[in-house]
């Protein structure tokens, strides 16, 4: 187990590295999420829908864009002069290739969500501050469910052709779940209610993260061997 | 030490079916370098891609001793992160055969100084030229020092100097007791290290005995006889 942890982290160091010597998707991701918030914040008639019940939705359709955009870069940055074939020659087991891949991309989305959500707090004016560790809890269990799908659908989908757009065809139905769970805790914190209220959601979340990075885990190493 | 019993791989189905191996079977000990010349799809990177475990054969087995930890390989294209150094490379692929953490640093300056390409080692490899990524591309196949190498075109984009060093360095290699299998369409590349000359066509070695005291001129017109002359020009 130690070995497939250091091997994990060699892998999600060297994707980190890599990403913040080019900041090319981080800087994308953070702009879109900016553009997101500002336009919902724009465009809507605060008239005629309640801040508070239209904020849980924009706040997680603009996460889950955003880390589409972390999503599409995990494996296409292993397309240059076939890095990806090199790694499969050598002993790194399939897990921590998987396991690597998932770190980067969930501290890739933690950066563009601990940036994106303060964007949200000021553009909605939600109050957050009696709920953060909560709102932190279920931003961190929907994140991890749809990035460890999200990671492996774009090692599926890498040598394709239309990579981009089948990775989100193909995950947006899996992302039903999650979303749907996140989106209802998150109406409930910011609305006030108790906490024991959102329980049978968070528990949804749990079990769709352990089931999910699980079968994911198992199933990776059919999606990169030849 | 390293050993292909009854390989047989082919891509695509029905009429479309390319057979890429044909029931190919060698073994080599340490010391040997075995030189595989075929012309375009003979199946020769097919071949390495099984011996290295990146392609599972339809049939026979191919087996390496040490595992995929005691390979090295080089292939068409350099597996390098353009984005990081040289040595930045070296350093994460040194990690990853687990090379011990406090040699990694002084491993990866020797094998850039056995490259000559010492003074590259802080450049991005986006900004090499294809020699120098070459010569990085081969640095990263040696950082865990391997018991078997697989070649596969090595010496392209090598300038003459580049290309003498290292079958310079792949001489010290062979002589240190380790297997070398270098594949390509040229005949007068790497065929005065090769131990053994294997010619392979459609997927078959049509031709594999060991070397002996036969020239490259000899070997080339063997091979033009056994494979045809057309191919033989490759």
């Amino acid at each position: 187990m130690a070995d497939l942890l250091r091997q994990a982290w060699t892998v999600a160091r060297k994707d980190l590295l890599l990403e913040f010597r080019t900041r090319t998707a981080l800087v994308s991701a953070l702009v879109f999420s900016a553009l997101v918030l500002t336009m919902f914040n724009f465009g809507r008639d605060p008239t005629a829908v309640a801040t508070i019940d239209l904020a849980p939705t924009i706040l997680w359709v603009t996460f889950t864009f955003a880390a589409m955009l972390a999503l599409n870069r995990a494996f296409q940055l292993e397309l240059e002069n076939q890095a990806l074939e090199g790694l499969l020659v050598s002993p790194l087991s399939r897990t921590s290739l998987y396991w690597g891949k998932l770190l980067a991309n969930l501290v890739f989305v933690a950066l563009v969500e601990a940036v994106g959500l303060p964007l949200f707090v000021l553009f909605f004016d939600v109050p957050v501050g009696r709920v953060l560790l909560p709102l932190v809890g279920v931003i961190a269990l929907a994140t991890i469910g749809f990035v460890a799908v999200g990671t492996l659908f774009s090692a599926l989908v890498i040598r394709t052709r239309f990579a981009e757009l089948l990775l989100v065809v193909l995950l947006l139905p899996f992302l039903v779940p999650p979303l749907i769970g996140a989106v209802q805790v998150t109406a409930r914190l910011l609305g006030g209610r108790p906490l024991s209220e959102a329980a049978g959601w968070f528990r949804l979340l749990a079990a769709y993260d352990i089931g999910f990075v699980s079968l994911a885990t198992l199933l990776f190493p059919f999606t990169v061997d030849e | 030490m390293l050993s292909a019993e009854g390989l047989r791989h082919a891509f695509g189905t029905g009429g479309g079916r390319v057979v890429a191996l044909d029931n190919v079977s060698f073994s080599l000990e340490a010391g040997q370098t075995l030189a595989i010349f075929g012309p375009n799809g003979a199946g020769k990177t097919t071949l390495l891609k099984v011996l290295a475990g990146l392609i599972r054969p339809d049939a026979g087995r191919a087996t390496v001793a040490g595992g995929r930890g005691a390979i090295g390989w080089i292939g068409h294209q350099s597996h390098l992160y353009g984005h990081l150094t040289v040595r930045e490379n070296l350093l994460f692929w040194a990690a990853l055969y687990a090379v011990p953490a406090a040699t990694r640093a002084t491993r990866a300056d020797a094998t850039l100084r056995q490259l000559g390409i010492a003074d590259r080692a802080e450049q991005a490899v986006w900004s090499l030229s294809r020699g120098l990524a070459q010569r990085a591309a081969i640095a990263k196949a040696l950082i865990h020092e391997p018991r078997v190498l697989l070649l596969d075109e090595p010496f392209t984009g090598l300038d003459l100097a580049a290309a003498a060093e290292f079958r310079a360095l792949l001489a010290r290699f062979q002589g240190a007791g380790r297997v070398v299998v270098l594949a390509t369409h040229n005949v007068g590349e790497g065929v005065e290290l090769a131990t053994d000359v294997a010619f392979q066509r459609g997927g078959r070695f049509v031709h594999f005995a060991p070397r002996g005291a036969r020239r490259p001129a000899q070997i080339a017109e063997e091979y033009r006889r056994a494979v045809g002359e057309k191919e033989a020009d490759g």
